[in-house]
């Protein structure tokens, strides 16, 4: 038998070791992002010999560059577009077709909610993929970025679970007042679904957000081209940077010389396309846990 | 004569199918594609003017069995570090639950989720700022005057499997706790009460309350995982992917991507993920199935 003694001596070590884990684990996860920004607000020949903690000779060069060039923030923009128009279109229809599957009297209902989920499973492969896009006329079109995903069976679950649970004598008085299905929709179960819709909304800007490989294999036109593929680029030197970091380290601005690097550059452009995701995070964060935790119940 | 209710009912239907419509476009048509995997497909040529080559892409799987062996070894070599590092996350927030300060677990959790919602590609960019030849690690030890190997980390061949299984632990493992710490929340406290009043400590209430508890979480996400055994993901291989460690990278849904585009040998590459699609199918099934028939419970 321990004594009361050494257990509390056990239990402390163990608080100690455990707190200093804890530390050492945040540090490594965040650590990678603050030193990209701090690297890409230093002066690079200062960054290059190794900063830490603090930023060297505060120096925003890279970003006056970056902002002076077209491509960069265009195709933040565009990113910024498909995200915003993706989110909405995805948001709302996939509502829509989940209350649908929630009125008992529509014939064929649990057959075509079955072939929805069935579609979670499927998955053709990237080259009939392709071939499909490019068939629908979806190459170098920005509807490649919004249109594929607006209906995914995991959402159509998630928001169909949660219109179930409402209190359906809201509805039912809409009804009795002559409201249609669009008016019931818009002005009672969407708003009422708020929550899982902002759930929702996270989970399909976040993806939109990152998602690259359309672009990647099927958008060439230079003015569709979004963040990450550009970023991708960058990073890429053998590609473009050879031609599009050359030309900019060479040609001398009007004013003074930028002082630029091709890792400052590098590292500024990583921070702009994390940028959007750390602003809105702690709402992200949010809404991805209570998703999480739904999904959770439901299993 | 419809009654009242049926009218409604249609009425509900025909708003449904222009929803149905784009669900078979997106999802079931690309199915078809499967068929060129009896085709020589030229990008060039209509559909009728392909040449059809019966099971010849086929057949070239097995003659090229040996490539194919080396790629599924990357798969399965990849696949089962990450099944083997699978109580990890539930490790992690364990310990988490063990942080009594509200504010720093909050913190915890903030920091650790942040990986997750960046694409492969910033996770690069980070991974180059650090492990890069001019990257943080290398400047540490430079400045420390110890000697820098000419090759770092992102080209050590030899590493190649446990770096990217370390990066991938790095990047998911806060999402997986998130789903461990909803378990614990969901662990009835009079069970703790009650283990207290009978004199449990800190590690007895955590070795057979919590712990015991997460079981069937840890199960159900080990299953997933099983079932995942196949599909190590595109994006990662795709942009760590370098002539020094290409041997080891080539993972099956990379290979895919390599004969479709750098080969350019749209057939083979679509039988190739045909056969993957549906081992993948047959795995979740089987996974299910052993699911049911372990637990009673269906994780699909």
């Amino acid at each position: 038998m321990i004594s009361k003694q050494q257990r509390s001596f056990a239990e402390r070590t163990f608080d100690i070791l455990n707190y200093a884990f804890m530390a050492v684990f945040s540090f490594v996860c965040i650590y990678p992002f603050y030193y990209v920004f701090i690297y890409s607000i230093s002066e690079p020949r200062l960054a290059q010999r190794g900063i830490y903690l603090w930023p060297g000779n505060f120096n925003i060069d890279a970003y006056i560059k970056i902002f002076s060039l077209n491509t960069i923030p265009h195709a933040f923009l565009i990113s910024v577009e498909k995200t915003v128009i993706f989110t909405i279109l995805c948001v709302y229809f996939s509502a829509m077709l989940s209350y649908l599957f929630t009125k008992r009297v529509m014939p064929f209902r649990s057959l075509m909610y079955r072939i929805v989920v069935a579609s979670m499973y499927l998955n053709s492969g990237l080259i009939p993929w392709y071939i499909t896009m490019k068939t629908y006329g979806l190459r170098n079109s920005f509807l490649l970025y919004v249109l594929p995903g607006i209906i995914n069976a995991f959402y159509i679950i998630l928001i169909k679970t949660y219109i179930e649970q409402l209190p359906s004598s809201l509805e039912e008085s809409a009804q009795i007042d002559g409201a249609g299905f669009m008016t019931v929709f818009n002005r009672i179960i969407f708003p009422l679904s708020k929550p899982i819709v902002a759930t929702v909304a996270v989970y399909a800007s976040v993806g939109c957000w990152n998602m690259w490989i359309d672009n990647y294999l099927l958008v060439e036109k230079a003015n569709l081209q979004t963040i990450q593929v550009i970023l991708y680029s960058y990073l890429n030197e053998a590609q473009s940077l050879s031609q599009g970091l050359a030309d900019m380290m060479r040609s001398g601005n009007a004013g003074r010389q930028l002082q630029l690097s091709p890792e400052s550059i590098k590292m500024s452009i990583t921070v702009i396309s994390v940028l959007p995701i750390l602003l809105v995070y702690p709402f992200l964060q949010k809404n991805f846990i209570k998703g999480i935790m739904l999904g959770a119940v439901k299993g | 004569m419809l009654s009242l209710k049926n009218k409604i009912g249609w009425t509900y239907f025909l708003i449904a199918m222009p929803f149905m419509i784009y669900v078979i476009a997106f999802y079931f048509v690309p199915l078809f594609g499967w068929i060129y995997s009896f085709y020589n497909y030229n990008p060039a040529l209509s559909f009728s003017q392909l040449k059809f080559v019966g099971f010849d892409n086929f057949v070239k799987m097995y003659q090229e069995r040996s490539e194919i062996f080396r790629v599924l070894k990357n798969t399965l070599a990849m696949s089962f570090l990450l099944i083997l590092v699978t109580p990890l996350p539930m490790i992690a927030a364990v310990m988490i639950n063990e942080v009594k300060h509200n504010k720093f677990k909050r913190f915890i959790q903030t920091v650790t989720t942040l990986p997750n919602f960046i694409s492969w590609i910033v996770v690069f960019a980070l991974t180059f700022a650090v492990f890069s030849n001019e990257g943080l690690y290398y400047t540490i030890l430079r400045n420390l005057h110890i000697d820098v190997p000419v090759i770092g980390i992102l080209g050590n061949n030899g590493a190649a499997w446990f770096f990217q299984a370390g990066l991938f632990i790095w990047k998911t493992i806060g999402w997986t706790m998130i789903i461990y710490m909803a378990a614990i929340a969901g662990i009835d406290s009079e069970q703790y009460e009650a283990a207290r009043i009978d004199g449990a400590d800190k590690f007895g209430l955590m070795r057979h309350i919590t712990i015991p508890g997460l079981g069937p979480t840890f199960f159900v996400l080990l299953l997933l995982q099983i079932s995942n055994l196949l599909n190590n993901g595109l994006d990662q291989f795709f942009v760590f992917y370098n002539p020094l460690v290409a041997d080891k990278l080539d993972v099956l849904d990379y290979y895919i991507y390599k004969v479709g585009w750098a080969v350019s040998d749209y057939s083979y590459a679509t039988v190739l993920g045909m056969v993957k699609s549906l081992l993948g199918i047959g795995l979740l099934f089987a996974v299910n199935y052993l699911s049911k028939k372990t637990k009673g419970e269906s994780i699909l």
